[in-house]
């Protein structure tokens, strides 16, 4: 088992033809990801690496029944391939692109408000359940199906947190890069929650870093709801006060956002918070071989 | 992208917003000029500079002669303005905007900004105009109104006018305040704006709302899509290392120990400062060498440490990913090599390929010591640091 996407999960490419796209789209086969198809608006009906061509995600839809894409488009056309995958039906939406304008992604945000697909990201490195399916940048190779859930708004420190699971030898169920832009989808309480429910997944590894109330807010919830272990990581202790725009999103939320903060917070909510990015691995597998 | 004060002005009166009569200019000759073309007899002379705080700093005078116009632009113009913003070697002074002075009833502040944990533009109005909002906000929590806007309405009437009661305006000014933020929120979302803030808005004795000052950042990923706002960019208020750095693909921030470290990923950044930190050692600087670690972008990251001259030691973090190590490895020794790199490097490295990678960098000959993990990478450059200090 796993959390939203597992083997049975049918992906497609937006973006497909592209550099990046055909690139990752490449690893994801040799993963063993079950690609099915791609689109790049003007080339359908051609072959690219194998696979079928759409001219849209919704004739891609149809032929393929692909029910998830990673998108890998420039910024500024980012914002109408999120949408054009939620329109189709697409149910987990990858977007990977770096460099959204924010007001792009407000209005994506808002016009996704009550449907059921599920975004990850953007600017992150994508979801694997590793085995199974890789969608995203992430290096295959570091790791192994397991038994822990990681959950993180940053790409190279969530390879350390799987790497230093697959040495423990404790391996990942899936590992979630939900993305370091303000305004992004899925959230580490969306994951949280998914991972506490699923009968595969023995606990969870958190990162999280200054900026915004996500850690806060997940602090909250696993205190109220979670009966799994967490381990958390924030970085950021010695970065430089942030700028003055930080520091008035912070006052509306209530003067939270500093690492101090989050630290303070996941530990209240009975987080084992690591201060070395070096302990996540070792520490839920001292906590793991306690319980 | 910060705008400067002129600039954030000349915004405000194309989306409809009143602001004061004023003049930017780059010398003395046309300040003077810039004050008989307003006219009257009073002017206000204002530093343009990409910080706050420039009233106590001696960067805003009020000034009643012409030759004191004079006066405050020869001593501005070309000096290094220091608030409690710029830090102590302050940001230089090129333009000056001079201004007719305001005959102020009430002082109030207005922001808008992007609300991460509602995903909304959120306005923000406090009576106590001329405070830092953030004061406020400690101080006195419940002097602050918020209106969140839904971006498929917008901003409504009835938003503009509770915040205008709530601030006490009465009569024709609550219709100047609704359509002054209207025309803000217009400007916020047409410009790709991440913040606009006015401190303070001011109620003039005429019973005209204006903006006394104006602040306001442009989006960075929106630029693409406003070349003219582009233009704006003024670089000799940026931090030269940083943009040299940005030149060169790297995202890097000075700080002050002596540390240096190089890292792929910002996040892996942070915690690599953290970790220095945790093991008894000062970080030096932020370094973000992004995906490709390229020798090239080595190359400039080792050029930019270098140039401080309190580094000590540099510790080199990659997890390799899908770029493969050995590939880094060369890449750091062409570097260190081209750079001519006197100072201990510690690297580590991890990802596909790892034991080449390890096996070129004990080969090189070079001043390179290996380290096995984080905590292993911490502890010999915090060592190697220690005794280059000796």
């Amino acid at each position: 088992m796993s959390i939203l996407v597992d083997q049975n999960t049918r992906v497609i490419c937006q973006g497909f033809t592209g550099q990046q796209g055909t690139f990752h789209s490449q690893q994801a086969l040799d993963y063993g990801t079950r690609l099915v198809g791609g689109v790049t608006p003007g080339k359908g009906g051609r072959q690219h690496l194998g696979l079928p061509v759409f001219n849209t995600v919704q004739d891609a839809v149809r032929e393929t029944g692909a029910n998830a894409s990673m998108i890998y488009v420039p910024a500024a056309f980012a914002a109408d391939a999120v949408l054009e995958a939620a329109d189709a039906g697409i149910e987990v939406v990858v977007c990977i692109t770096e460099g959204i304008p924010v007001m792009d992604m407000l209005k994506v945000r808002a016009a996704l408000a009550g449907s059921s697909v599920r975004l990850i990201g953007p600017n992150c490195p994508g979801i694997i359940t590793p085995g199974s399916c890789k969608i995203g940048i992430m290096p295959g190779a570091i790791h192994n199906p397991g038994r822990i859930g990681i959950v993180s708004r940053s790409g190279t420190l969530t390879y350390e947190a799987v790497y230093q699971t697959t040495l423990a030898g404790l391996g990942q169920s899936t590992c979630v890069g939900i993305g370091g832009d303000p305004i992004h989808g899925l959230e580490f309480i969306d994951c949280l929650q998914r991972f506490e429910q699923d009968p595969d997944t023995d606990g969870v590894i958190m990162v999280g870093e200054i900026g915004g109330t996500a850690e806060e807010t997940a602090a909250e919830y696993i205190r109220a709801h979670m009966s799994k272990p967490v381990v958390a990581y924030i970085a950021g202790v010695t970065a430089p006060a942030g700028k003055r725009m930080g520091h008035a999103g912070a006052i509306i939320s209530g003067g939270k956002g500093t690492a101090a903060a989050k630290i303070e917070a996941l530990e209240n909510g009975g987080v084992a918070v690591v201060r070395s990015p070096a302990d996540m691995g070792a520490r839920m597998q001292e906590i793991l071989a306690s319980s | 992208m910060h705008l400067h004060e002129y600039q954030a002005k000349q915004l405000f009166a194309r989306y409809g917003v009143p602001v004061p009569d004023g003049r930017m200019t780059e010398s003395i000759k046309t300040a003077v000029v810039a004050a008989k073309e307003l006219g009257g007899d009073r002017w206000v002379v204002k530093a343009q500079v990409h910080a706050g705080g420039r009233g106590k700093g001696g960067g805003v005078q009020l000034v009643d002669k012409l030759a004191a116009v004079e006066q405050v632009a020869d001593r501005l113009l070309g000096s290094q303005l220091v608030t409690r913003q710029t830090g102590p070697q302050g940001l230089p002074v090129h333009r000056l905007l001079i201004e007719k002075p305001v005959a102020i009833e009430r002082e109030l502040y207005l922001g808008l900004l992007v609300d991460r944990a509602r995903e909304r533009v959120v306005i923000m109005v406090s009576a106590a105009g001329g405070m830092d909002i953030e004061e406020v906000a400690a101080s006195d929590p419940q002097a602050i109104q918020t209106a969140i806007i839904h971006p498929a309405v917008g901003l409504q009437g009835y938003q503009c006018r509770k915040l205008a009661f709530g601030l006490g305006l009465a009569g024709d000014q609550i219709k100047s305040f609704s359509r002054l933020l209207g025309g803000l929120y217009q400007l916020f979302v047409k410009e790709d704006a991440s913040l606009v803030e006015v401190n303070p808005l001011v109620v003039s004795a005429h019973g005209e709302v204006l903006a006394l000052d104006a602040k306001v950042d442009i989006d960075d990923n929106a630029l693409y899509r406003h070349p003219d706002t582009l233009e704006l960019r003024d670089v000799s208020q940026e931090d030269e290392k940083e943009r040299a750095a940005a030149e060169h693909g790297l995202n890097y921030i000075t700080l002050d120990g002596d540390i240096a470290c190089m890292v792929n990923g910002a996040g892996l950044a942070m915690a690599t400062m953290d970790l220095i930190k945790l093991h008894g050692g000062e970080p030096a600087n932020f370094l973000d060498v992004g995906g490709g670690a390229t020798a090239e972008r080595v190359a400039e990251a080792f050029k930019l440490i270098l140039s401080e001259t309190r580094v000590r030691a540099i510790l080199v973090n990659i997890f390799g990913g899908i770029v493969r190590c050995d590939l880094i490895a060369e890449g750091i020794i062409q570097a260190v090599q081209e750079v001519g790199v006197q100072l201990p490097v510690v690297a580590r490295l991890e990802g596909t390929n790892v034991e080449q990678g390890k096996a070129l960098l004990a080969g090189s000959g070079l001043n390179i010591i290996s380290a096995d993990g984080l905590t292993d990478a911490a502890r010999k450059v915090v060592r190697a640091a220690g005794e280059a200090g000796l």
